[in-house]
């Protein structure tokens, strides 16, 4: 058998990107399963992830990981490209941008469950307004504002909370650095 | 024990964002929830709410319609229209009307309701 021409190198850098997505992904497929009474509500459990991945490698190795999270989870559940992909996506492009700003913030005043909760709001509100123009012009969603956006504060909170926890139960070691 | 990972700013975001929610939704109860539109000659006369108790007095051509609202409801009490159609249709249903015809004037019971329900 000849040997491939094909070199795929992966740095350090790589493979963590890629076992974090993973971990993303998995969250993100196991929300799916659970059954939840109004549709576009979910925890967002996948958001501790890539939380997580802020304060420990910084923003550029968060967006990756979601970016991966957003694409391979949406290609598993075959949503790639629907409007619920579209959905995602969105979301989860503001809520990142989001927190590039967020997290200059000083750090002795916000925290994660800060930045959970800003992100959260963002993912949710950048996902009615797509819905407002975009998927369903004309119906007004209004009034669903108060209901997603509650919902939106319940899992900001929870993940953030969750994402802390993670934090502190696991100390930076110093193969991480970034 | 929870309250450890709080920061102070993150109290004041969680603090801020439920102050919206709740907001939005006293808002959203005010606005959806028992709206009472009352019509002269096919204008707008008034628009109500069912929450308050009142007596709204709508000039029509023919003479003074009275119309009461009270206790989250609402009916036309007296009319000057000869036949009394709308003072005898009583209490309006939610979505319902009552039109007070050589008056002019239209009582609508603008309950909250879907109209579209899809994902």
């Amino acid at each position: 058998m000849t040997r491939s021409t094909i070199e795929f190198t992966s740095s350090a850098e790589d493979r963590r990107v890629a076992g974090l997505a993973a971990a993303a992904i998995g969250l993100t497929l196991a929300e799916a399963a659970i059954p939840l009474p109004i549709p576009g509500i979910k925890p967002g459990l996948a958001n501790i992830v890539t939380l997580f991945v802020l304060y420990r490698y910084g923003w550029r190795t968060a967006a990756w990981v979601a970016g991966l999270r957003i694409v391979a989870g949406a290609l598993a559940l075959g949503q790639f490209l629907t409007p619920a992909f579209v959905l995602s996506l969105t979301g989860g492009v503001m809520s990142l941008c989001v927190l590039a700003v967020a997290i200059r913030l000083p750090g002795r005043w916000f925290g994660p469950v800060g930045l959970s909760l800003l992100a959260a709001f963002a993912h949710i509100g950048t996902q009615l307004w797509v819905v407002d123009v975009w998927l369903l012009p004309g119906a007004s969603i209004l009034g669903l504002l108060p209901l997603f956006l509650g919902a939106a504060w319940l899992t900001g909170l929870a993940n953030g909370l969750a994402t802390a926890h993670l934090l502190k139960s696991n100390p930076q070691n110093e193969e991480a650095t970034p | 024990m929870i309250a450890a990972y709080f920061r102070p700013g993150d109290w004041l975001l969680a603090a801020a964002g439920l102050a919206l929610v709740a907001g939005l939704w006293l808002r959203q109860a005010d606005s959806l929830e028992g709206r009472v539109v009352i019509r002269l000659d096919g204008k707008v006369f008034q628009e109500a709410s069912l929450r308050l108790n009142r007596l709204i007095e709508v000039p029509g051509p023919l003479g003074v319609s009275r119309i009461e609202i009270h206790a989250g409801r609402v009916r036309v009490a007296a009319d000057p229209s000869p036949r009394q159609l709308c003072v005898r249709q009583g209490w309006i249903p939610p979505g319902g009307a009552a039109v007070c015809l050589p008056n002019r004037v239209s009582v609508e019971n603008a309950a909250a309701g879907y109209d579209t329900l899809n994902y």
